[in-house]
C-alpha cells in the first residue's frame, strides 16, 4: 500500500508539470483555436533563461523564476504578434501545423545555440524546494510542486473571473466576432493569451528541470505528448480540465510504470492511447464545450 | 477549423490540367533531356560522399512525395511519417541482418508493412481531422522509436542495426562502384514512384483524392467513396515512406532508434521538403529534399544551425511563398507569360506576388513535371 501511495505521489509530481503545460496549451487553444506544438520548446527556452539568471547571475532561483516568467510573457506576446498573427483565422490547419513546427525546430535549435556551450552535456538546475520528506513519506518537492500549481490556478482564476481583462479574454474565447462588436480589442486579447501561456510554460519548464539529474534541450519533448494527452482529456478549452487531466495522466503514467510490466519502457503508450480514445470517443473531453459545426 | 477544403485553398495548387496544353511543350522536353543527362552524368564525376548525398536526396524525396500524396493532394495532415519511414528502415535492416536477405528484395516487404500501419492509422483518421490528426500522428512518431527499442535488440542492446557492407547492395551484378550503384537504384525507384504519383493524380483515383480534400461532402454526393479514398491514401502514402526508409538503410547502412526523437525529426524533415518544395506538386518534394540535404550538409559542423535555419525557413515560406518553390515559380511564369499574349489559358485572377487569400489560377497551363 505504501508503494501504491508513493507512486500516486510521484504521479502528482509529474502531473503538476503536465498540468502546467496543458494549461498553457489550453489558454492558447481557447483564444486562438490552434494547438501549439511549440509550447514545450517555448517552455524549454524559458527554462534556460531561468538557469542563466539563477546560476550565472547567482540570484535566488525564486527570483530567477519570476524574472523568467516575466520574460516569457513578453516573448510570448512578441511571438504571437510577429509569427502567429499571419496564420490566425486562416482556418488552415496545415499552416498552423507548419508554423508551430517551424517554431518548435527553431526555438529548440536557438536554445541550443545560445545557452549550451560546446561539449556541455546536461545543465544542473538548482533545487527550488529542499529535498527530503515533509511528513508521512510525502516529499517536500511534491508538496511544493502542488503548491505552485495551486498558486497558478488561483492567480489564473482571479485573472479570468475577477478582472476586466479576464472578462475580455473569456469573451474572445467564447465568441470573437461578438466581442469585437462590443469594443474588445481581440488582437490584444490573443496576444495576452499567448503571453500568459508562455509565462505558465516558463514555470512548468523550470519545475521540470529541477527534477532528476540535469536537463538538456530534449527536456520538454516527451512532456509535450503528456501535456497534449492531459489537454485532450480535459477538453481542449477548459483550464480546469487541463489541471485535472494533467494530474490524471501523471498518476496513470506513474502507476503504469510500477505495475504494468508489459509496457516497461513504452509508458508513452498511455498518453498516446488516451489521446486517441478521447478524440475518437469524446472529442470534447471531460470538461470541454461541445462544438457544433454548422454545414 | 478542421475544414479540409481550407488546406487546399491555402497551400495547395489545384488539379493540373493536361487538356489545356497545345502543341509540344519544347521547354519541358529540353529540360527533361537535360535533367536526364545530368542525372546520368553526376555519379561519375563526384566523389562517393557527394553521391551518397544525392542518394539521400532521392530517398528523402520519395518519403516527401508520400507525405505530399496524403497532405498535399488528399488534405490529411500527418507528422507521423517518420514512423512509417522507420517501419521500412527496420523491416529492411532486420531482414538483411537476421535473415540474410538482399536489401533490394526487402523493399516490397517494407512497403507492404508500412502500408499496413498506414491503414491502421487511416481508420481513426476518418473521424479525427486537421490539428487533431496532426496530434495523433505526432504521438505515433514519438512512440515508434520506443516501441522499436523494446522489441529490437541490436548489438550491445541498442536498437540499432548496421548491415555490413557485404550484405548491402549489388543484387544486380554490375561494374558500378558501391556509391554509384546506390545512386542509380535510389534514382530509378524515385523516378518510378514519381511517375506513378504523377499519373495517379491524373487518374480517376487521383481526382477522387483531390475532390475529398477540396469538398468532402460534394465528393461523396458524386459517388466518391470518401472513407475508402482516405484510408487508401494513408496506405499509399505510408508505403512511399516505407520504401524511403528501406532505401535509407541501403544508403546510410543503419537503422537507428536509439535516439527517441530521430523519427519525429524525420517527420518534420518530410514536411519541410513538401512545404518548401510546394505542396500538391510533383517536382516540389524533390526540390524540397534537395534543399534540406544541402542545408544539413552545409551546416553539419554546427549542430543546431541546420534545424534553426530549417525551422526559420518553414515559417518564412508560409508568409512569403505559401505554395512553395514550385508554386512560386508557376506564379512567376504565369506573370511573365501573360503580357506577351502567348498564354492559352482562360481568364484567371491576377497573380499576386504576396500570399494570396485564394489560390490564383496559375496552374491552368502547367502539368506536373
Amino acid at each position: 500500500m505504501q508503494l501504491f501511495f508513493d507512486q500516486v505521489l510521484n504521479g502528482v509530481n509529474s502531473g503538476v508539470i503536465y498540468a502546467s503545460v496543458a494549461l498553457a496549451l489550453v489558454l492558447i487553444y481557447r483564444t486562438t483555436g490552434l494547438l501549439n506544438f511549440a509550447q514545450g520548446e517555448l517552455a524549454l527556452f524559458s527554462t534556460f533563461i531561468t538557469y542563466r539568471i539563477a546560476v550565472e547571475q547567482d540570484v535566488s532561483i525564486v527570483v530567477a523564476l519570476l524574472a523568467s516568467v516575466a520574460i516569457g510573457f513578453v516573448g510570448g506576446a512578441l511571438i504571437e504578434r510577429i509569427l502567429i498573427r499571419p496564420v490566425e483565422g486562416a482556418h488552415s490547419p496545415l499552416n498552423v501545423v507548419i508554423v508551430t513546427l517551424g517554431l518548435f525546430l527553431a526555438v529548440n535549435a536557438l536554445a541550443q545555440l545560445i545557452f549550451i556551450k560546446p561539449g556541455q552535456e546536461a545543465l544542473q538546475m538548482p533545487d527550488l524546494f529542499p529535498s527530503g520528506d515533509l511528513a508521512l513519506g510525502i516529499r517536500t518537492t511534491t508538496v511544493g510542486f502542488a503548491a505552485v500549481l495551486i498558486i497558478e490556478c488561483v492567480l489564473l482564476y482571479l485573472l479570468l473571473q475577477k478582472t476586466k481583462l479576464g472578462l475580455a479574454l473569456r469573451a474572445v474565447a467564447s465568441n470573437p466576432e461578438s466581442s469585437r462588436l462590443v469594443g474588445i480589442n481581440t488582437g490584444t486579447m490573443l496576444m495576452v493569451g499567448w503571453a500568459l501561456a508562455a509565462g505558465i510554460g516558463a514555470v512548468a519548464g523550470s519545475l521540470a528541470a529541477t527534477r532528476g539529474s540535469g536537463f538538456d534541450s530534449s527536456l520538454m519533448q516527451q512532456t509535450l505528448v503528456y501535456a497534449f494527452a492531459a489537454a485532450a482529456l480535459g477538453g481542449f478549452d477548459s483550464p480546469l480540465g487541463a489541471v485535472v487531466g494533467g494530474l490524471v495522466v501523471g498518476i496513470a503514467d506513474s502507476l503504469t510504470i510500477q505495475y504494468v510490466d508489459a509496457l516497461n519502457g513504452i509508458e508513452l503508450v498511455v498518453p498516446f492511447v488516451l489521446i486517441l480514445l478521447v478524440l475518437l470517443v469524446r472529442p470534447n473531453g471531460l470538461f470541454g464545450r461541445t462544438i457544433v459545426e454548422r454545414v | 477549423m478542421s475544414d479540409p477544403s481550407a488546406v487546399g485553398a491555402e497551400t495547395a495548387i489545384g488539379t493540373p490540367d493536361p487538356g489545356r496544353i497545345t502543341g509540344i511543350p519544347w521547354l519541358r522536353v529540353v529540360a527533361g533531356i537535360a535533367a536526364t543527362v545530368v542525372a546520368l552524368w553526376l555519379p561519375f564525376n563526384y566523389n562517393p560522399d557527394t553521391n551518397t548525398l544525392f542518394a539521400q536526396v532521392f530517398y528523402l524525396a520519395i518519403a516527401a512525395m508520400g507525405l505530399n500524396l496524403l497532405t498535399g493532394f488528399n488534405g490529411q495532415i500527418s507528422i507521423g511519417h517518420g514512423a512509417f519511414f522507420g517501419v521500412g528502415a527496420f523491416t529492411s535492416a532486420i531482414l538483411v541482418v537476421d535473415h540474410g536477405w538482399m536489401i533490394e528484395a526487402t523493399i516490397p516487404v517494407a512497403a507492404v508493412l508500412a502500408a499496413a500501419l498506414g491503414v491502421v492509422i487511416g481508420f481513426p483518421a476518418l473521424r479525427v481531422k486537421g490539428l487533431y490528426l496532426a496530434l495523433i500522428t505526432l504521438g505515433l512518431a514519438v512512440l515508434f522509436p520506443r516501441v522499436t527499442a523494446k522489441f529490437v535488440e541490436g548489438p550491445g542492446g541498442v536498437p540499432l542495426l548496421q548491415p555490413s557492407r557485404r550484405e548491402v547492395g549489388s543484387y544486380f551484378p554490375s561494374s558500378l562502384a558501391d556509391d554509384q550503384y546506390r545512386y542509380f537504384l535510389c534514382l530509378a525507384i524515385m523516378v518510378i514512384l514519381f511517375l506513378l504519383a504523377s499519373n495517379l493524380m491524373r487518374s480517376r483515383a487521383g481526382r477522387a483524392m483531390i475532390a475529398v480534400r477540396d469538398q468532402e461532402v460534394a465528393a461523396s454526393t458524386v459517388g466518391v467513396n470518401v472513407a475508402g479514398v482516405k484510408v487508401a491514401s494513408f496506405a499509399l502514402s505510408a508505403a512511399y515512406a516505407g520504401v524511403a526508409g528501406s532505401l535509407s538503410v541501403l544508403v546510410d547502412r543503419v537503422a537507428d532508434a536509439s535516439n527517441p526523437l530521430t523519427y519525429f525529426q524525420r517527420s518534420i524533415e518530410f514536411l519541410i521538403a513538401v512545404v518548401i518544395g510546394g505542396a500538391a506538386t510533383i517536382t516540389g518534394p524533390l526540390l524540397g529534399a534537395a534543399f534540406l540535404v544541402f542545408v544539413r550538409k552545409r551546416f553539419e559542423n554546427t549542430e543546431a544551425m541546420a534545424p534553426a535555419l530549417l525551422g526559420g525557413s518553414l515559417m518564412l515560406i508560409i508568409y512569403v511563398l505559401p505554395d512553395g518553390i514550385v508554386g512560386g515559380y508557376r506564379r512567376l511564369a504565369a506573370k511573365v507569360r501573360r503580357p506577351s499574349g502567348t498564354t492559352s489559358s482562360g481568364p484567371s485572377p491576377e497573380a499576386a506576388p504576396d500570399p494570396p487569400p485564394t489560390p490564383p489560377d496559375t496552374v491552368a497551363n502547367q502539368t506536373p513535371a
